[in-house]
């Protein structure tokens, strides 16, 4: 088919999927996999006729994925991570595997085949996972930085897992003529396996002392064009020698995004790509809408729904106790495991390496694969159920604001803050210490909980939701902060709070200009540029529109910068004496929880009585 | 002749202040008057000299209001009359923009009355305290008019605190109306002395 027309309806049926789906709540995901199914063979049939054509498209997407993945993939970071990473991972892998096995095994399969399916299955989609995360600004929580850790420690495995599958081998099923044209097809077990590590090996160093080099050429010719050229060239070229090696060429590309992880031009290659990789992603899902072999769900709806079912289970199941055994809360922990319950993307690569192996049969990779692809077109809803149904009746209840001490003090919130991050909390905390306090609304529970019991009004939800806001008080509330971190959630929020409740004056901040360019053009007109001296810029411009006075409010911001810089030197030190977290984001959590707690007693007192007279006034009626 | 009045207010915690509120409470509400209030303007001191020096070329009659701190006004004011008050503009070659226009200080102060004279322990009267404004305004080529002060603001009561304010009222629109004579204010070192004579008159 011509590659135009291909495009005209890869990009239609986006178009009109993915906006859908999104006004529907479900995410960008589901929308481009029901774009895939409705453009795959059995609906309309406009793309697939040829399947191999749609298998090497997903498969592109795949490959220009993975080296994303692994140019994000930090090794300062890894490290600061490696508790959860390797704890978190092992225990989530291992288990599953094991569980997936058994099952495998009651099917009547070999213990070969039942193992490279287990091993597959043990994978979550990182491209879904991190995705929606993503989308619902919760990258820097507990739940995210929880789903973070298993994703990578599930990436990396993928590296020995192909290594190790060509051992499975099972010489009686052996058909020669399949794998024929592949370089090392012919060799024993063991030999693939090395040839394999010889393979790594060599893109590594070649990376490195090959295309580094070459990257410092390429850049002295300042054609920012060329750049993405050659890093697309590094992924192809990487991608043909796996496959002569008769190996996967997302292993490859996600290889060569690790080596180029440590180059000095890795935010380049980044940028650079930046465009390229929303599309892409929504291709491979795309692809993985129109690999579902409806036909045969159809005709085997017991066997493949019956393995969804067991499948989700087994994997909530463990990600659940993983989450328990590393102290996630109700919350977090409900969201963790629903998000990584479906079978991955690597689960495709996997499976397709089994079948070229002939470790399966072609029968039992379809129905795999439908069995994958089932599991992660179900996440987005599963997502949905647990956020609307679940987590409210279970977690941290969201109506049900503060000790009913606090109540009386409600109607007195006019403000309300959105999102309680760096910016959001130093907001919170000099409008407290100058006796305003302000509605905060978190999507993260753990914060919630930890803020309502030191005496916070604290609503938990999605701020972009009309209903959560209005049962905030945004009805009442006079002012809101906007201050969520992602910059598209921010804009949604107060999109929606200008069409839902216009009478609310807005104050936004922005991450940078060009966000803030963005915010001029929705008409907000309080703009702050982060981080500490604009929040406590916009909290002061918030108390003067309360009635405060301009030259007071000023002294009073540049008290409390001083406070809050004499506390930052304070805590900087003795941090180190705190106990080490598993997880980044609980450190962060109990250094907040520190401030917050230390600033309890601050308040915002005039001791310069010099320009009020009521000291001397005293005294002198005394005498 | 009406005359156009800019009451140039500084005080550094007006949120605190009893009688300067009061004083503040009491100014006619008429279009002669202009209230420009420094400190909510320019809360770091960053005084906008063009906007300011327009402000003063539209009015004929300007005052000080402000609490009499060490003698002197809170530190805005000060950095109001440095920045404002420019060569070739207010003063020295070719510095005639304010020829003509009135001024005087509009204070309120601790000490008694009594306290601010030879025998008082503030040793000099409020009229030579302010020789500095008195001088400002003579090399500006201004005409300097005796003060309006309310003293022992500490001690006063809310009584008599009243009838000071409603007195600057009076003073105000007096003068927006053009219903007084210049020399004749010279004669009294307080505009309150002067207020309260025209008033037993009347």
């Amino acid at each position: 088919m011509d590659i135009m027309l291909q495009a005209l309806i890869y990009l239609t049926a986006t178009v009109i999927c993915v906006p859908i789906s999104k006004r529907l709540g479900m995410g960008s995901v589901l929308g481009y996999l029901i774009a895939g199914m409705l453009i795959g063979p059995f609906f309309l049939g406009l793309i697939g006729k040829e399947g191999e054509d749609i298998m090497h498209f997903a498969e592109f997407g795949v490959v220009m994925m993975l080296f994303i993945i692994g140019l994000e993939l930090e090794p300062s970071q890894f490290w600061k991570m490696r508790r959860s990473i390797l704890g978190m991972g092992a225990i989530q892998m291992t288990i599953t595997t094991i569980l997936v096995f058994v099952l495998m095994k009651t099917t009547g399969m070999q213990w070969q085949q039942a193992a490279a399916v287990s091993l597959a299955f043990s994978m979550s989609s990182t491209a879904i996972v991190l995705q929606t995360i993503r989308e619902k600004g919760l990258s820097q929580t507990i739940s995210g930085q929880a789903s973070f850790s298993v994703l990578l420690f599930q990436d990396i495995m993928v590296i020995p897992i192909l290594a190790m599958l060509p051992l499975l081998v099972l010489h009686g099923l052996q058909d020669k003529a399949e794998i024929e044209s592949s370089l090392i097809g012919n060799l024993p077990g063991w030999l693939q396996g090395l040839s394999f590590f010889g393979t790594v090996a060599f893109i590594y160093f070649s990376g490195k002392y090959l295309f580094v080099p070459l990257l410092r050429i390429v850049a002295r010719t300042r054609l920012s064009e060329l750049f993405t050229a050659s890093s697309l060239l590094l992924i192809i070229a990487v991608s043909t020698l796996m496959k002569i090696m008769g190996l996967s060429p997302a292993l490859g590309a996600f290889l060569a995004g690790v080596v180029l992880a440590n180059s000095e031009y890795r935010h380049e290659l980044e940028s650079d790509i930046a465009p390229f990789k929303g599309l892409l992603l929504g291709l491979f899902f795309i692809g993985v809408g129109i690999s579902i072999n409806i036909g045969l769900v159809l005709s085997k709806p017991l066997i493949i729904s019956g393995l969804v079912l067991a499948v989700m289970v087994i994997k909530f199941g463990v990600l659940f106790m993983t989450g328990k055994i590393f102290r996630l809360s109700t919350d977090h922990n409900l969201l963790f495991s629903f998000a990584l319950s479906q079978v991955g993307e690597f689960s495709f690569i996997l499976l397709s390496f089994s079948r070229q192996l002939t470790i399966l049969s072609q029968e039992w990779t379809d129905i795999l694969m439908a069995v994958t692809a089932i599991t992660m077109t179900v996440t987005p809803f599963l997502l949905l159920i647990n956020e609307r149904f679940i987590d409210p009746k279970i977690g941290v209840k969201m109506s049900s604001a503060g000790k009913s001490s606090h109540e009386s003090i409600s109607e007195k919130h006019q403000v309300i803050i959105a999102g309680f991050g760096h910016f959001g909390n130093t907001v919170c905390r000099f409008l407290r210490a100058n006796g305003v306090e302000a509605t905060i609304l978190d999507h993260d529970s753990d914060r919630v909980q930890l803020l309502r019991s030191m005496g916070f009004k604290v609503y938990y939800g999605d701020a972009t939701r009309p209903d959560i806001l209005k049962s905030a008080g945004a009805d009442e509330a006079k002012y809101l902060i906007a201050s969520i971190d992602p910059p598209e959630i921010n804009q949604e929020l107060i999109s929606q709070v200008r069409k839902h409740f216009p009478h609310i004056h807005i104050l936004a901040r922005a991450k940078n200009r060009f966000d803030a360019y963005e915010l001029i053009d929705m008409g907000v007109k309080d703009i702050y540029r982060e981080t500490l001296y604009t929040s406590v810029k916009l909290a002061e411009d918030l108390l003067c529109n309360l009635g405060h006075r301009r030259y007071t409010v000023m002294r009073m911001g540049h008290k409390f910068i001083k406070h809050d810089e004499e506390t930052m030197a304070e805590m900087g030190v003795h941090r180190h004496d705190m106990k080490q977290f598993a997880l980044k984001a609980r450190e962060t959590f109990s250094l907040e929880e520190e401030l917050l707690r230390k600033d309890l007693f601050y308040h915002a007192d005039e001791e310069d009585h010099s320009w009020d007279s009521e000291q001397i006034r005293e005294t002198l009626l005394k005498q | 002749m009406k005359n156009k009045i800019l009451i140039l207010f500084a005080h550094p915690r007006y949120e605190r202040s009893l009688n300067q509120s009061e004083l503040i409470n009491r100014i006619p509400d008429i279009p002669e008057i202009t209230f420009h209030d420094l400190y909510e303007k320019y809360p770091e001191f960053d005084v906008d000299i063009e906007t300011e020096q327009k402000l003063l070329l539209e009015h004929q009659i300007i005052i000080w209001q402000h609490p009499f701190y060490w003698y002197s006004s809170p530190p805005l004011l000060k950095q109001w009359i440095d920045l404002v008050l420019s060569f070739g503009w207010a003063y020295g070659t070719g510095g005639n923009a304010l020829q003509g226009k009135m001024v005087f200080n509009a204070i309120t102060a601790g000490g008694q009355r009594s306290a601010y004279s030879t025998e008082g322990h503030n040793r000099f009267s409020i009229n030579q305290l302010l020789a500095p404004f008195e001088q400002t305004a003579y090399l500006c080529k201004m005409i300097w008019v005796p003060p309006f002060v309310i003293h022992g603001t500490h001690r006063i009561s809310s009584d008599d605190r009243q009838n000071n304010s409603l007195l600057y009222g009076k003073i105000l629109n007096k003068l927006a109306a053009g219903d007084f004579r210049t020399d004749e204010l010279f004669s009294y070192s307080y505009l309150n002395d002067w207020i309260e004579d025209i008033t037993v008159k009347e």
